[in-house]
């Protein structure tokens, strides 16, 4: 048996009746790692010895009879942005290239006790700023399903390794889109929660209005187990919600009969690729087959999301990485002796282009005089946004488009037009500005065998909905119809 | 064209950010196009229009409140640990007040 095709499920099951030890499925995986990941390069770096001394925790709890917890044994990827105590974070970036963790962020903590074991970190856009994860200063990660396309991004490792089968599930983070694009561009599923239901503490910050940690897995009932795992208020961030987290997996498997599913004006007239809106519509098809109601929404300011989303997610990039100085971590250049110079070089030899461009857009429209003609006008707009989405929700359970507008595109090919790789985030972006949950699904395959994904959006914590949804077109063969 | 070789130093002034002359020319052409792009927005009348700063703590009952305690926080160890240059419990820079 291939231990690497199985779900989290079926692994806790086989340790638990004794058919394996978690350290054969983790050595499986790490065997697997050395075989895919030369070409694939999904991962930044992995400690093999921690990953064991994790799965070896479990098969001692299972000798001593011990009850198994939840994700008892899961081999996951982490993105290299979220701390892990002892294991270097390098965020994708020179300038924490040597950054060792001091602590385990908190979606850590929660899935060491449910049992995971962490198998390595995952390549990303330096500091998650990108849509293709070209923009690593160590390497890019490539598609799964072919070796000239990219992976998605920013959370491009996480996909691609769980596409691989590399590992059975992963962590990514999503700001703009960079859980559910690289999701549907690897043919795996992926999760935004709503903003506030994940706690941050020990992610790496870039948009703190718009950042949400969520899961990566192959089916929906690994992502609803691993969501209820990472979910819940933490006294370590004020911005996570005191609201209850229910069993998102118990709660799959209801009817979908009558559910009512908008469809945007603007999703029939924007540039989606032809390959894409075949199985978009053959997925549409059928969840009217499974007697949900399809009804035609508008959401008159979505033409306007993207530069809303530039302006505030660069505006809150260009603050949040201030910190990095060459004074508390990270790398140092001395420059000429004085402390600006110091801090200039430093910066200059830590960021990569895609990150001091979005800097020094970010601190344009921060600027005094720019501000208000900028930033403010993006927030008022951001307001508009969400209205407009307030009012489909009146009529509508969940939003549904395609998650990117088209397959997932060539390495270099985006690369010298930043504006036309920020086009690209057009169906993902209004989730983060809102704060909605959103779930990308696998969606059949275009002619040339590359995955399609199809995106539902619910309204501020329910989850439940957008799972039980996404688990009935899983169900009825919807990842491939 | 919102953006000229002295914009760009200036903003990379307040960043406190190095910029090389080629990296200035092409930060003047691609900072000025997704600008202009941006400028989209100008075409909404916004008057009246109460900002969002974040979306999902809109009332008191969301704030998150704890009592003001101490708790225990890292060691001075762990504090310096990622330090790239450390001395007598103390991240070393260089000198900050000049002598002129």
């Amino acid at each position: 048996m291939d231990l690497t095709k199985l779900t989290a499920r079926k692994i806790r099951g086989m340790i638990e009746r004794g058919e394996a030890s978690a350290v054969e499925i983790c050595r499986a995986f790490q065997d697997r790692i050395r075989e895919q990941d030369p070409e694939v390069q999904a991962f930044l770096h992995h400690d093999n010895d921690f990953a064991l001394s994790q799965a070896e925790r479990i098969d001692r709890m299972k000798q001593a009879g011990e009850p198994l917890p939840e994700l008892a044994g899961l081999p996951m990827a982490i993105k290299d942005n979220l701390l892990i105590r002892g294991l270097r974070c390098t965020c994708g970036s020179r300038n924490l290239e040597n950054f060792v963790a001091p602590y385990n962020a908190t979606v850590i903590d929660r899935l060491a006790s449910a049992g995971a074991v962490f198998l390595g970190k995952a390549n990303l856009d330096e500091y998650a700023m990108g849509s293709s994860t070209e923009n690593s200063a160590f390497q890019p990660t490539r598609n799964p399903h072919s070796r000239n396309h990219v992976p998605g991004g920013s959370s491009g490792g996480s996909a691609a390794a769980v596409g691989a089968h590399m590992a059975v599930a992963a962590l990514g983070t999503d700001t703009g889109g960079s859980i559910r694009q690289p999701a549907s561009f690897c043919g795996v599923v992926g999760m935004k929660p709503t903003y506030s239901r994940v706690s941050r503490y020990g992610l790496v910050a870039f948009g703190s209005s718009l950042d949400q940690i969520g899961p990566l897995a192959h089916d929906v009932e690994d992502v609803a187990g691993i969501l209820k795992v990472i979910s819940g208020k933490d006294p370590l961030d004020a911005t996570s919600l005191a609201v209850d987290v229910p069993d998102y997996a118990g709660g799959l498997g209801q009817p979908i009969e009558g559910l009512k599913i908008g469809i945007t004006r603007e999703y029939r007239q924007s540039g989606v690729s032809e390959p894409v809106r075949t199985r978009i519509e053959a997925g549409l098809k059928l969840f009217q087959d499974l007697g949900c109601r399809l009804i035609e929404v508008d959401l008159p300011h979505t033409d306007y999301a993207i530069a809303t989303y530039y302006v505030i997610a660069m505006a809150e990039a260009s603050s949040n990485l201030a910190r990095y100085d060459g004074v508390r971590y990270g790398l140092r250049i001395p420059g000429q002796g004085d402390l600006s110079s110091m801090y200039r070089e430093t910066r200059d030899a830590g960021f990569g282009a895609e990150v001091k461009r979005r800097i020094m857009l970010g601190t344009f429209v921060l600027s005094s005089g720019y501000y208000d003609a900028y930033y403010l006008k993006a927030q008022q707009v951001r307001t508009l946004i969400k209205r407009d989405f307030e009012a489909a929700f009146q009529r509508v359970d969940l939003l549904i488009s395609p998650t990117s507008p088209t397959p997932p595109f060539r390495l270099g090919e985006k690369t010298s037009d930043p504006l036309s790789m920020y086009l690209s985030d057009i169906f993902t972006i209004t989730a983060n500005l809102v704060g909605i949950p959103g779930i990308s699904l696998p969606c059949g395959r275009t002619p040339d065998g590359m995955p399609v994904g199809i995106q539902l959006l619910g309204k501020h914590f329910d989850e439940p909905v957008v799972l039980n949804a996404a688990h009935a077109f899983e169900q009825a063969g919807g990842f491939d119809p | 064209m919102k953006i000229d070789g002295a914009r760009v130093d200036y903003i990379a002034n307040l960043a406190q950010l190095a910029v090389t002359e080629e990296e200035k020319q092409e930060l003047i052409g691609q900072m000025n196009s997704i600008l202009d792009y941006v400028e989209q927005l100008n075409r909404l009348d916004t008057r009246g229009i109460e900002p969002t700063a974040q979306v999902v703590h809109t009332s008191e009952q969301n704030y998150s409140w704890r009592a003001d305690r101490s708790r225990p926080g890292f060691s001075q160890e762990q504090s310096l640990g990622n330090g790239p240059a450390t001395g007598s419990g103390h991240f070393k820079v260089p000198k900050v007040i000049s002598e002129k």
